[in-house]
C-alpha cells in the first residue's frame, strides 16, 4: 500500500478506481527515479542544453529606481525554451514517463504554455502527444493551438461546462481513465492525485534554487521577499519552496482577482474559497453551498482556475505565504508597465506577481530585495490586451 | 434490522434471480419526474435504483449522464430538494435506493450531516465514483454510524487491489465492466472470466456490473458472471429523449431488461 504523504489536511488522491493503478504505478516510478543519478543527470542536461537554464536573475534597476523601494531582480522564466517555466516540469514528467515505458501523452491547458511545452517535448521524445484544451481558452489563444499542432500535438477542444482548464482537465482524467494502460497523463499544475502535487514541485523548485544561488553571488544574501502568479500554483511553488524554510524571506502569490475578489467574475481562490475535493485532490475551491464548482473568469486564461495546488492551501493556512488577489486592470497595466519601463512583455499570469510587486515594493526598504518570478513572455497575450484596452490588431 | 440492500439480494437469491440496478440523474428533467421514473422502474423490476446526485464536473461520466447533470444543475436542483424527492418516494416503497454522487457534495454538505439525513430518509448506500478504497476514511465513520452502506468499486485495472477492496465490501460490490467513463458500449475487451474470477475469490457480498450495459443481451449476458447488472446510460437516453413524457418508455425498457436477466 502506498503512503500518501499530505499537507496538513490537504492533498490525498482523489480518483476513480479506474485510474488508481497507474497513480500507484507513477508514485513507484517517480520513487525511483527522483534521486536517481542517471535520471537527474538526464534531466539536468536536458534543463541545460534544451530549455537553456539556468533562467536569467535580471536587476530591474528602472524598475526599482521608479517604485523607490525594495532593489528588485527578476527570475527570467520567460526565457526558457517554449516562453515559460512549464518546461521544466514537462522535460521532468516526460522523461519519466519514457522511463516507465509509456508511448503516449495527454495534457490539458489553460493559456497554452503547458500545451506548447508537453507538445513540444513530445516532439523531442518521439512520444504521441493529446491536448485537452477548453473551447473558449482555444478562441482566445488561437496562436498556441496552432502552435501545438506545428509540434505534432492533436489538440481536442473541450466544450462542456464553461470551456475552460477546469473542464480541459475533467476531459483529460475521462482520455486516461478510458486510456490509462498505455497513456501518461502529464498535469501541468501542483495539482491532482499524490504524488502529481509534489513531483511538479520537485521538477519547478529549480527556480528558486537558482535564485537563491544567482542572488548569493550578486548580493551575497537571501532576498526578503519572493512574488509569483498563482492558478494552480507550479511557477509560484517552483520559486517559493527553497525559501520556506528561510523564515525571514516574506513569500507573495498573485492570484486571479478577474473583474475584483468581491464580484463573481473572479479566479480568486484563496480570498474567496472554501475547503473542497476535486480534481484528486483536497484543497481550496471556488464553490457554492452545495460544492458545485463555481464558473471562474480571469483575463488570464492560465490562471482561470477555481483551485488552488494543495501545498499553497496549506502555506496560506499556516500563514507561511500570503496571497493577493490583482484584478485584469492591474494586470493589464503591470503588463504595460514591465514593457516600458524594463523592455520586457511579461505574459498577462506573470504581469499578476509584477502587479502585486508594484504595490508592495514601494514599502519596503532601499536596501531589501524583492525577485519577482517572470514565469512566461506575453507574446502570445498582446493580441489580448490589445482588445482589453479596445485597439483593433489583427491576431 | 437488516440493511435494505443485504435483504434485497438475499430474496433474490433465495429465487435463484438476479438483481437489476437503475440509475437516473436524479432533477433530470425535473425531480417530479424523477419521482414517477424510480416508482415506474421499481414496479417494472427494478430491484435497486440509483440516484445520481447532479455534479457540475462529473469526471466519470460518460456525455449522456453529463447532459442529465447540467439539465438538472439547471432546473436548480441541490441535495437538499432531492432528499425531500426521496421522502416522498419513501412513502411509497421500501425497496433499496441509492445515491451515486460526488465526494466534494458529501463533504460540503458536512459528513457527518449527510449521512444522518441519508438514515432519516431512507438512502441504504452511496457510490462515490472520485472516491476510492484508500481514501475511504473521509467517509467510514459516518457510514458505519449510520448504517448507510459505501459501495465500493473495482475495475479491471485494480489488478492487485481487488483483493483489499472486495474482502472489505458492503451491500454489494460495484464491478467497472471496463476502463473509461461511464456511457453504452457496443463491445467489451475485459477478460470477464478472469476478473469475476479474481473477484468472487475474495467478495465478502454480492457483485454487480455496470458502465456499457445498454440492451436486455448485453444484461443478460453480464448477469451470468455475477448477482446484479447497473444500466444507466441508456436509461437516461431515453429521459433526455422523452423528458417528462418518458415514464412508459423507461418503464417498458427496465421490464424488457428483467425479462433479460430473468430468462
Amino acid at each position: 500500500m502506498s503512503k500518501v504523504e499530505k499537507f496538513g489536511e490537504f492533498g490525498g488522491q482523489f480518483v476513480p478506481e479506474t485510474v488508481m493503478n497507474a497513480v500507484h504505478e507513477l508514485e513507484d516510478a517517480y520513487d525511483k527515479y527522483k534521486d536517481d543519478p542517471q535520471f537527474k543527470a538526464e534531466l539536468t542536461e536536458l534543463y541545460k542544453d534544451y530549455a537553456g537554464r539556468p533562467s536569467l536573475l535580471y536587476y530591474a534597476e528602472k524598475m526599482t529606481k521608479d517604485l523607490g523601494g525594495a532593489k528588485i531582480y527578476l527570475k527570467r522564466e520567460d526565457l526558457n525554451h517554449t516562453g515559460s517555466h512549464k518546461i521544466n516540469n514537462v522535460l521532468g514528467q516526460i522523461l519519466l514517463a519514457k522511463k516507465m515505458g509509456k508511448k503516449r501523452i495527454i495534457a490539458e491547458t489553460g493559456a497554452g504554455q503547458h500545451g506548447v511545452a508537453t507538445a513540444t517535448v513530445c516532439a523531442l521524445m518521439g512520444m504521441e502527444c493529446c491536448v485537452y484544451m477548453g473551447c473558449v481558452d482555444a478562441e482566445r489563444q488561437s496562436l498556441n493551438v496552432y502552435r501545438m499542432k506545428l509540434l505534432g500535438s492533436d489538440v481536442v477542444p473541450v466544450e462542456s461546462g464553461t470551456g475552460t482548464l477546469k473542464d480541459a482537465i475533467n476531459e483529460a482524467l475521462r482520455d486516461w481513465a478510458t486510456n490509462v494502460e498505455n497513456t501518461y497523463y502529464c498535469i501541468g499544475s501542483v495539482m491532482g492525485p499524490y504524488p502529481y502535487p509534489q513531483m511538479v514541485r520537485d521538477f519547478q523548485k529549480i527556480i528558486g534554487e537558482e535564485i537563491k544561488a544567482q542572488l548569493k553571488e550578486k548580493e551575497g544574501k537571501l532576498p526578503d521577499c519572493v512574488v509569483a502568479c498563482v492558478g494552480g500554483g507550479s511557477n509560484a511553488m517552483g520559486a517559493f519552496y527553497d525559501f520556506i524554510g528561510d523564515k525571514s524571506v516574506r513569500l507573495v502569490g498573485a492570484e486571479a482577482g478577474g473583474e475584483g475578489a468581491d464580484t463573481e467574475r473572479t479566479a480568486a481562490t484563496i480570498a474567496r474559497g472554501t475547503t473542497g475535493i476535486f480534481h484528486g485532490m483536497k484543497s481550496i475551491f471556488l464553490q457554492d453551498q452545495y460544492g458545485q464548482i463555481a464558473p471562474v473568469y480571469s483575463i488570464s486564461a492560465g490562471l482561470d482556475y477555481p483551485g488552488i495546488g494543495p501545498e499553497h492551501a496549506y502555506l496560506h493556512e499556516t500563514g507561511r505565504a500570503d496571497y493577493v488577489a490583482i484584478t485584469d486592470e492591474e494586470a493589464v497595466c503591470a503588463f504595460e508597465y514591465l514593457s516600458k519601463m524594463e523592455g520586457i512583455i511579461p505574459a498577462v499570469e506573470s504581469a499578476h506577481a509584477v502587479a502585486a510587486a508594484i504595490k508592495i515594493a514601494p514599502t519596503m526598504g532601499k536596501d531589501q530585495i524583492m525577485v519577482i518570478n517572470i514565469s512566461g513572455r506575453g507574446d502570445k497575450d498582446v493580441y489580448q490586451v490589445a482588445r482589453y484596452r479596445g485597439v483593433e490588431v489583427q491576431n | 434490522m437488516m440493511n435494505r440492500i443485504d435483504k434485497c439480494f438475499e430474496d433474490l437469491k433465495n429465487q435463484g434471480k438476479k438483481a437489476l440496478i437503475t440509475f437516473v440523474t436524479a432533477g433530470d428533467p425535473d425531480l417530479e419526474t424523477t419521482e414517477k421514473l424510480v416508482l415506474e422502474m421499481f414496479d417494472k423490476g427494478a430491484d435497486i435504483i440509483e440516484l445520481g446526485i447532479p455534479f457540475s464536473d462529473p469526471i466519470a461520466e460518460g456525455v449522456t449522464i453529463q447532459r442529465a447533470s447540467l439539465r438538472s444543475l439547471n432546473n436548480g436542483t441541490n441535495l437538499t430538494k432531492v432528499f425531500d424527492t426521496v421522502k416522498r418516494i419513501r412513502e411509497k416503497t421500501d425497496k433499496p435506493l441509492l445515491f451515486m454522487m460526488y465526494l466534494n457534495t458529501i463533504y460540503v454538505y458536512g459528513t457527518e450531516r449527510f449521512f444522518n439525513e441519508c438514515k432519516e430518509y431512507g438512502i441504504d448506500g452511496v457510490i462515490i465514483p472520485d472516491m476510492p478504497y484508500e481514501e475511504r476514511d473521509e467517509v467510514l465513520e459516518y457510514s458505519e454510524k449510520s448504517g448507510v452502506v459505501n459501495i465500493n468499486l473495482v475495475a479491471p485495472t485494480s489488478h492487485g487491489r481487488i483483493k483489499e477492496i472486495a474482502s472489505n465490501s458492503k451491500g454489494f460490490l460495484y464491478c467497472v465492466s471496463s476502463t473509461g467513463v461511464t456511457g453504452t458500449r457496443s463491445s467489451f475487451t475485459t477478460n470477464f472470466d478472469e476478473f469475476f474470477g479474481t473477484i468472487k475469490q475474495y467478495a465478502t457480498c454480492p457483485c454487480a456490473v455496470g458502465f456499457g450495459i445498454s440492451n436486455p443481451e448485453q444484461a443478460k449476458k453480464m448477469s451470468s458472471y455475477c448477482d446484479g447488472v447497473i444500466v444507466g446510460s441508456a436509461v437516461v437516453k431515453l429521459i433526455e429523449k422523452s423528458g417528462r413524457d418518458s415514464v412508459p418508455e423507461v418503464g417498458e425498457f427496465v421490464k424488457s431488461l428483467k425479462d433479460g436477466i430473468s430468462q
